[in-house]
């Protein structure tokens, strides 16, 4: 089973390592969407701080989305995917292995970047070491979410657009929780209760999500 | 136990319940109408006034049959998407599709005039309350949902596809209001107060009950009339509805 | 029994007029407008159905006079 699984990552991690411009691309739609705030709401040091936690978790929100599409689209045309779906193996482990491999090249690199970004917006370290700490937590339930909506829209015409509309309320709760997290440090409050929650929702995510993205992705091989 | 089975089976197939669903629109309509016209009456005409809120109290004889349909539809769509994966049936994913809109129309109609009452209330047409909040969001999965299935040619697909969107949010939900709960009571800058008096005459029940009524009546005629229309485009191809649109010529 | 006691003051609902009357007015108007539009497009459906159909079975060369007496009625 986990070799399985170890397999399936592999090989993702192998073929997206060939299409490095798709992961480049969607880390720098992160830093630039970032960079674009401060210029948007004004230089002040201590509205950028309140408004740090945010911007950040919604643009790691939408940067995530960005590299979706590609989830199961290049397994879908070549018929990999199929081939997949008929495997005596079950098709949400191999869900679960796609997955882990898509928080890998697409979450990754903005936990990475995250503290980088807060430094910008003028957030204290262990302001930075939540967000980032955040960040690690809630960017797997992201990609376990979305998933669903890259399974659910898998060969459907206006794919992408229909794919936020699906996938951004059900990322609320990350959202809250990890935008919330940095918030109450800041505030000093003590983040332990929002990452705990955090904590749970990409368990969640990640172990229940693969369930109704294989059931979508047999819907879509039909 | 079998018989009531097959039964059941029998009026699943669009044939049997497209003539059966015109039977009942004209009652659901009355009894829309009836409640509707009692609930009015009551909420506008013979209700008090309260005594914190003036007359402006008023509109929670929309407000809230609107809410709460809002989500009792959800609910209800989620049950036909549920029964539509479980059993395969295909009258279950017509009424699903049938139910999204009117689900949304009631959505949109709790935020709006949610709104209007807001305004005179508390000084504001919006407030990150918990509840309008999850409204919102309920009003987008609404719209992914329709959005969803418009996208996807194949109509079985199409249906299989919106029921696994909708068994996904209705899980989802009690984990956004959750969410959105805790996020407010962090956030409790707004200075209002939404905890609305809870003694509420016997008299304003009635009429808000009344009025909850003829929105569900309502929404079943208006979920039948769509489903029928569903069944026409889908089935266009059949025997049936060839010798349906034949005889009313 | 009637709570007021002139149409103005019915109308104005103590100075809340614009808020209660633009509810009721939007969520009437909108539920008129959902059961207006769904038996606008089923007659516009029914309509194409009915020339799809007589131009299928134009092509087959059937009559469809013959069909005519058998065709079930019974509704709306």
């Amino acid at each position: 089973m986990l070799s399985l699984i170890r397999a399936v990552i592999g090989r993702d991690l192998r073929l997206a390592m060939r299409r490095q411009a798709d992961i480049v691309a969607a880390t720098f739609f992160f830093i630039i969407v970032v960079s674009l705030f401060p210029l948007g709401v004004g230089p002040e040091p201590d509205q950028l701080r309140r408004l740090a936690p945010g911007v950040l978790w919604v643009a790691a929100l939408l940067a995530t989305m960005l590299s979706l599409p590609r989830l199961f689209a290049d397994d879908h045309r070549d018929g990999t995917l199929e081939q997949l779906a008929l495997a005596p193996q079950p098709l949400a482990l191999i869900v679960l292995g796609k997955v882990i491999a898509h928080w890998l090249v697409a979450g990754l690199p903005l936990v990475v970047l995250a503290p980088v970004l807060g430094v910008q917006f003028d957030l204290a370290g262990d302001a930075l070491a939540v967000l980032t700490l955040s960040l690690l937590i809630g960017t797997p339930a992201l990609s376990g979410i979305g998933a669903i909506g890259a399974a659910l829209t898998l060969g459907v015409r206006g794919g992408g657009v229909l794919l936020s509309l699906l996938v951004l309320p059900l990322y609320i709760p990350v959202l809250i929780f990890g935008a919330g997290a940095v918030d109450a440090t800041v505030t000093g409050l003590g983040a332990q209760a929002h990452l705990s929650l955090l904590g749970a929702l990409a368990l969640g995510g990640v172990f229940f999500a693969p369930w109704p993205t294989a059931a979508a992705l047999r819907v879509a091989l039909e | 136990m079998r018989n009531k089975l097959i039964n059941w089976f029998r009026y699943a197939s669009p044939q049997t319940f497209y003539p059966l669903a015109g039977r009942m629109i004209p009652w659901f309509w009355g009894l829309a109408a009836i409640f509707g016209v009692a609930g009015l009456f009551i909420g506008f005409l013979l209700a008090p006034t309260d005594a914190q809120q003036g007359e402006g109290y008023r509109i929670i004889f929309l407000h809230v049959p609107a809410s709460w349909m809002s989500m009792f539809i959800y609910l209800v769509m989620a049950f036909w998407a549920a029964t539509g994966l479980a059993f395969n049936t295909r009258l279950s994913g017509m009424m699903a599709s049938a139910l999204a809109p009117t689900g949304a129309l009631f959505a949109f109609l709790s935020l709006w005039t949610g709104a209007l009452w807001g305004k005179p209330m508390w000084g504001t047409w919006w407030v990150w309350d918990a509840r309008l909040t999850s409204e919102l969001i309920l009003l987008f999965l609404y719209i992914g949902f329709i959005a969803l299935q418009a996208a996807i040619d194949d109509p079985r697909r199409a249906d299989k596809a919106g029921a696994i969107l909708a068994l996904v949010g209705v899980v989802n939900i009690p984990i956004i209001y959750f969410s959105v709960q805790w996020w407010n009571t962090l956030h409790q800058g707004a200075s209002v107060s939404l905890t609305r008096a809870p003694s509420m005459a016997a008299m304003m029940l009635w009429g808000m009950l009344l009025c909850a009524l003829a929105c569900w009546m309502y929404s079943i005629a208006v979920a039948l009339m769509r489903v029928r229309v569903i069944m026409l485009e889908r089935e266009r191809h059949t025997d049936w509805v060839r010798a349906l649109l034949r005889g009313k010529a | 029994m009637i709570h007021w006691n002139s149409l103005a003051e019915f109308l104005a609902m103590g100075r809340h007029g614009p808020y209660v009357w633009g509810s009721l007015l939007v969520m009437a108007l909108l539920m008129v407008a959902e059961p207006m539009l769904l038996l606008q497009g089923r007659k516009r459906l029914i309509a194409r159905l009915r020339r799809q159909h007589r131009a299928e079975a134009a092509e087959r060369g059937q009559a469809s006079a013959g069909d005519r007496s058998m065709a079930n009625g019974s509704n709306d």
